[in-house]
């Protein structure tokens, strides 16, 4: 595996499946990401791309029966290898929602807490600041640090949530749908601001919208459902590619919106 | 809406819409509603009612010992130092030294001496006395009544709700009779019962909201008892109590263990500990609504940034279900405030004139008090069980007016 030769990628699935109790949800996977760049998975509803993206910071941990077969390596580790704590794995794989959800906190403690819990050593301050600059947030709430985080609109929540996500100095932000709830103007600082984290952090985001992943996004995977409800990944590639030239019929038609 | 006139001239529907059918239907529906609302209120108004009308009322005095024979005037003008040589001549040493030593007499007030004046040298008591609403209805017939019977007898508009009441212990005559006792009793035993409860009871919702493995047969089979236990009368607690905690742990509950000279284990411990039981399961049950009412967007959030599950639960889920966990402390409280059954078989005392000193000491309630008074035959006893009511409820209100109020403030800060 340390081969001197292969590359590091960001997350390297090898033959993963993911089961919900005994269903299949996914199926065969083998995908390798990108460093520091943004990775799009698109797909039409139930081709399990959430559950992918959840299985990469051990999110679905929590649903009640999920398990994974094969292997995810993340630094050349397989995540789910029984001595790795998965709070650890959280902790450098951060994770964006796809509904704004900060604390009911004020915006510097939702900034703040993941930090101090890691055990952050050094100024506070500088860092809430650091990570409001870094999200495009501190200008609009500079001066209002001490309120409460839900008095901000939808937007300014979410890239409350992204700026939350950088504080603990993760080296992976997945993202899963993260403007579905936003209008498109929100949408677009979004963009952008993914576009400038991705010059640090590999960002990997789960969309629904065909020209999101368009314009914002540098690789694409495309995922669908077999006849068996499992969905597996059809093709993936330099997203100019899969878009103007795509190798299979079906990511086609996805594509070219006659599905989906 | 009686009458729904069509003001469209085009009918999109070939059918009827019966809307005036539909329309009588829903206003009998909400006319029931408001009809029940209407029960509630009604029978709510009557309880307080009858309390108050006890609680207030028209009430005739006489002098046994005749007060002309001391005073020459009204009482009112005899001056401080007077009445305290009244106090001093004519009452024995002890409960002068005593009445002295409560509050010197040179500090008290002259109402105060008054008080003490006309019940100890006077010796006046009350020899009748009439409910509020025949006081202001029917004046006259009590008059005549009272003219008839005790020539002698003063009139008086008498509020039994006094300050006194509040701060006197037990008497065997009722308007010497208060509920210091009771009310410090049932104020310690709150404590106990809440220091008790509320720690497991939280402790056990966590645990089996969060941590717990849901739907296997185990955790139905405990959710389905915690719930039934909250139906379980509370006499039955009352017995569970006498066996485990009167009987068995005797040395612990009576403080022997602990070197007190306790008599029993019939203590205010043991009666605490029994309430505890009786609220767990409300506790948690409640605890349990507030912690499953917290949004799983909140919780993913936390493991999000590598939280464990510690941290998540404590710094997120109990802050975010605290309101809720409240609310159900306030429920349980209430409901430990009233419970009498219990307590009798506990054993709380029905006559005790000295205050609750600890834990293991003996004691009684608002509750037992009330039931107590209101086996007895006499009129006044009446009057003042309906004051302890009184006292009992503002009590209540004041607990869950502080409990709502440290809802309201963790509230708002979101």
């Amino acid at each position: 595996m340390t081969n001197q030769t292969s590359k590091q990628w960001a997350i390297e699935t090898q033959d993963l499946d993911i089961f919900y109790g005994d269903f299949r949800a996914v199926k065969n996977v083998t995908l390798k990401i990108e460093p520091k760049k943004i990775t799009s998975i698109i797909g039409p509803s139930g081709c399990g791309k959430s559950t992918v993206l959840r299985s990469f910071n051990r999110m679905n941990d929590f649903i009640p029966g999920a398990h994974v077969k094969g292997e995810v390596l993340f630094q050349g580790q397989n995540i789910y290898d029984p001595r790795i704590d998965p709070v650890q794995v959280r902790q450098r794989i951060g994770m964006v929602f796809q509904k704004p959800n900060p604390f009911p906190k004020s915006i510097y403690e939702n900034i703040a807490w993941g930090a101090k819990i890691n055990g952050y050593k050094e100024s506070l301050n500088d860092l809430v600041e650091e990570c409001l600059v870094k999200s495009a947030l501190w200008d609009e709430v500079k001066d209002q640090l001490q309120k409460p985080a839900l008095s901000l609109s939808g937007g300014q929540q979410q890239r409350l949530c992204i700026a939350r996500a950088l504080a603990v100095k993760p080296e992976i932000i997945l993202m899963d749908e993260p403007c579905s709830a936003l209008d498109p103007i929100a949408t677009l600082k979004i963009e952008d601001l993914m576009r400038e984290l991705s010059n640090q952090y590999t960002i990997i985001i789960v969309t629904h919208n065909m020209q999101q992943a368009g314009r914002a996004s540098d690789f694409t995977a495309y995922f669908t459902m077999d006849t068996d409800r499992a969905g597996s990944m059809i093709e993936y590639g330099v997203t100019s590619q899969v878009f103007t030239n795509p190798t299979n019929k079906s990511t086609e038609d996805y594509i070219s919106g006659r599905f989906g | 809406m009686k009458n729904p006139v069509n003001l469209f001239s085009s009918i999109s529907y070939s059918k009827d819409l019966h809307l005036e059918n539909r329309q009588k239907k829903a206003s009998i529906w909400k006319a029931l509603f408001r009809l029940s609302t209407l029960v509630g209120v009604i029978v709510l108004a009557i309880l307080i009612l009858s309390i108050v009308n006890q609680a207030f009322g028209l009430v005739a005095f006489e002098d046994i010992n005749d007060r002309n024979e001391f005073i020459s005037t009204s009482i009112i003008d005899v001056p401080k130092t007077e009445l305290i040589q009244l106090i001093e001549n004519n009452l024995n040493k002890n409960r002068v030294r005593t009445l002295d030593t409560e509050k010197p007499l040179l500090d008290r007030s002259k109402s105060d001496l008054i008080r003490i004046v006309e019940s100890e040298v006077f010796k006046q008591r009350i020899v009748d006395s009439y409910p509020l609403f025949q006081s202001i209805f029917t004046p006259n017939e009590f008059k005549s009544t009272v003219a008839e019977k005790y020539p002698d007898a003063i009139m008086e508009f008498k509020s039994w709700f006094t300050p006194q009441f509040l701060t006197e212990s037990m008497s065997k005559t009722p308007e010497l009779a208060g509920v210091r006792t009771a009310l410090l009793g049932s104020l310690l035993l709150i404590v106990i019962t809440i220091v008790v409860a509320f720690p497991l009871g939280v402790s056990s919702a966590i645990y089996l909201e969060e941590y717990s493995r849901q739907n296997t047969w185990l955790s139905r089979v405990i959710q389905t008892n915690i719930d039934n236990l909250a139906g379980v009368p509370s006499i039955i607690y009352g017995i569970l109590g006498l066996t485990i905690f009167v009987r068995a742990f005797e040395p612990l509950t009576s403080g022997r263990f602990f070197g007190y000279e306790g008599a029993n284990g019939r203590t205010i411990l043991a009666a605490g500990l029994t309430m505890a039981l009786l609220i767990l399961p409300i506790l948690i049950t409640n605890a349990q609504e507030a912690i499953r009412a917290v949004p799983n967007s909140l919780r993913q959030a936390s493991y999000g940034l590598g939280a464990t599950q510690w941290q998540t639960i404590w710094h997120h889920v109990l802050p975010y279900a605290l309101p809720g966990i409240l609310t159900g402390t306030i429920l349980a409280i209430s409901r430990a405030l009233g419970e009498t059954a219990p307590l009798i078989i506990v054993g709380a005392a029905t006559y005790i004139s000295k205050d609750p000193s600890g834990l293991f000491s003996n004691f009684t309630a608002l509750p037992i008090q009330i039931y107590n008074w209101t086996t007895r035959p006499q009129q006044e006893f009446r009057n003042i069980a309906a004051v302890a009511i009184l006292v009992l409820m503002i009590m209540l209100l004041s607990m869950n007016a502080v409990a709502i109020l440290w809802r309201n403030k963790i509230q708002n800060k979101r």
